[in-house]
């Protein structure tokens, strides 16, 4: 394999890196951060299952980033996800929300513009809209499943420490799910461009086949994971105390509501039921793992009368919205082209 | 112990819910000798059964005192209940307290020996009946907390319903007590008796008052 293929998946590596440990915190950061869950064991739940989810899982949300912009080139998919990564990194030093989701796709559209590629205003348009659906969704499901456990927990008469350890459980359960999703979801971001031209061929190992991109998800996935094992201990550790204080129950409603949202996104199985139900289906779109979790937190913190709610943090978060991708976009324009026209690379 | 606590499924969530349920069982069973304690005296004297009630609060006293040593380390080492942990603590070291106080006036009717009237006994024996009913109603208020918070206001309003009728007959007895003929050492000593006694009420209803606290805590 040309050496070079590694210098361009870097970017993608380095992408990878910074959602391991930005949004492994996601999963974890409440159950960690209220000492439920040892940082260690979050870690390595959170590492194998946002493997498992991206090799499993990770081709559907991939499929449609592939449509909104078809990179064939790699010089093109390392600056795309190279200007995503910048952008996620200039937005979290200056304390914005930041969805990595929302930074490559600004990035793709940044590819579209310069290689003169007509955006699927489709896509884009569904896209979008999943942006906004993904925390109000978020926060529908956390408001449910909020008050119907609650209303369980004051009628089964728990003991304070039996409730302890199942929502421990809980807490673990709903960690490891919500870190496959977050594989099976946001695995697109940190590999989705590179697909088209990716450099490896089909391997078979025993009886499997991995394809391409199957290989492409598993180095995407070691990228994530070595980001939550290097980097994550300390968002996790903070992420409590920037979501206001909260109980290990809306804790655990959090991080449920939030993973059911990213599989919801992401699942391929459930897209099917839904079709053969005759049900409409939910799009396939990587969405913001971060904007899951502070969806479902400001659901449960209207249920309880909205009393918790920090408005300016939630201004941040809209804002980011719209700084992310079109930060993404300018750089990726601008780092193309001195790309080409400086390195002297094929960039479409 | 350990290895078998790994293997069983929520042992140790077992282990430590029986031992608090044990601390809770030790409270109210020391309630019920601290009452026959003083029945017994008024009755019989310092005799042979009034020290079998003392010994028996005595040993009360100092197993549940293992037990909540038991009960902090195993919550601070293996940092269950992070949320609530520090309202756990401070509920059991509260409830320690009440047997502390049992164990502190049964100790000084049988060093003391305080020379009871006939005519007031009736009211030290009321008395200690409403006092007892307070820490009852406060020890099911604890049970609760751990297992239905919501019901801990009912129990907590009875504490508070029996410390006011505690203070009501606290203060008939100690007015009957110096508008008697009896001197005025054995009228401070006897006052001395009915306040030790009393003082059980009025803990009582601190606890419960923070037991309010920590309720509505879980609650929300």
């Amino acid at each position: 394999m040309d050496p070079s293929v590694l210098i361009f998946l870097s970017s993608g590596l380095f992408l990878g890196w910074a959602l391991g440990s930005n949004d492994a915190a996601n999963v974890f950061g409440t159950a960690v951060g209220t000492r439920m869950v040892r940082w260690s064991t979050a870690a390595i739940i959170c590492s194998i299952f946002v493997m498992l989810g991206a090799a499993v899982s990770g081709a559907g949300a991939s499929h449609t980033l592939g449509k909104l912009g078809a990179i064939t080139v790699l010089p093109g998919a390392f600056m795309t996800a190279l200007a995503a990564a910048i952008s996620v990194y200039l937005m979290t030093k200056s304390g914005l929300a930041v969805s990595t989701s929302q930074a490559i796709v600004g990035g793709i559209i940044g590819w579209n513009l310069f290689s003169n590629q007509p955006t699927d205003t489709k896509i884009l348009t569904t896209i979008i809209s999943t942006w906004f659906l993904c925390p109000v969704l978020s926060a529908i499901i956390a408001v449910i499943l909020y008050k119907a456990l609650h209303l369980y927990l004051r009628h089964a008469d728990l003991h304070l420490v039996r409730t302890d350890a199942y929502l421990r459980m809980g807490l673990l359960v709903a960690g490891a799910f919500g870190a496959y999703a977050l594989g099976a979801n946001n695995i697109a971001n940190v590999v989705g461009v590179f697909i088209p031209a990716s450099p490896f061929s089909e391997l078979q190992i025993g009886g499997f086949t991995l394809s391409s991109a199957q290989q492409l998800f598993i180095i995407g996935g070691l990228a994530i994971a070595v980001g939550v094992m290097t980097y994550s201990k300390g968002v996790m550790m903070t992420v409590g105390g920037s979501l206001g204080r909260i109980s290990p129950v809306a804790a655990f409603i959090a991080v449920i509501s939030h993973s059911i949202v990213l599989f919801a996104f992401a699942s391929r199985g459930l897209e099917a039921w839904l079709l053969s139900m005759g049900l409409p289906t939910i799009p396939l779109v990587p969405v913001s793992s971060s904007q899951a979790v502070v969806g479902a937190v400001v659901g449960i913190a209207i249920l309880q009368g909205a009393a918790g709610i920090r408005w300016r943090v939630l201004g941040n978060i809209v804002l980011g919205w719209i700084a992310t991708p079109i930060m993404a976009c300018a750089i990726c324009f601008f780092g193309l082209f001195f790309l080409q026209n400086v390195f002297g690379q094929t960039v479409y | 112990m350990g290895r078998m606590n790994k293997l069983r499924l929520f042992g140790r969530t077992k282990d430590l819910e029986s031992q608090i349920d044990l601390f809770l069982d030790k409270l109210s069973e020391s309630t019920v000798m601290f009452r026959l304690g003083v029945r017994t005296y008024l009755k019989e004297g310092a005799n042979g059964e009034f020290d079998v009630k003392l010994k028996a609060v005595n040993t009360l006293e100092s197993e549940a005192d293992g037990l909540r040593r038991i009960i902090e380390k195993e919550l601070y080492t293996h940092t269950l209940i992070p949320d609530a942990r520090g309202d756990v603590l401070g509920l059991i070291e509260n409830l320690d307290h009440v047997m502390t106080l049992y164990e502190g006036a049964l100790w000084a009717i049988s060093i003391e020996k305080p020379d009871i009237p006939e005519e007031h006994k009736a009211g030290f024996k009321k008395l200690t009946n409403m006092v007892v009913q307070a820490a009852e109603a406060l020890v099911l208020g604890a049970r609760s907390f751990f297992r239905s918070p919501h019901a801990v206001g009912d129990y907590n309003h009875k504490v508070m319903v029996y410390e006011k009728e505690a203070d009501k007959i606290s203060t008939q007895l100690k007015r009957d007590i110096f508008d008697s003929d009896l001197e005025l050492a054995r009228k401070a000593h006897l006052r001395n008796f009915v306040e030790q006694i009393d003082n059980v009420a009025d803990w009582a209803e601190d606890v419960a008052d923070r037991l309010a606290i920590y309720a509505i805590k879980r609650t929300v």
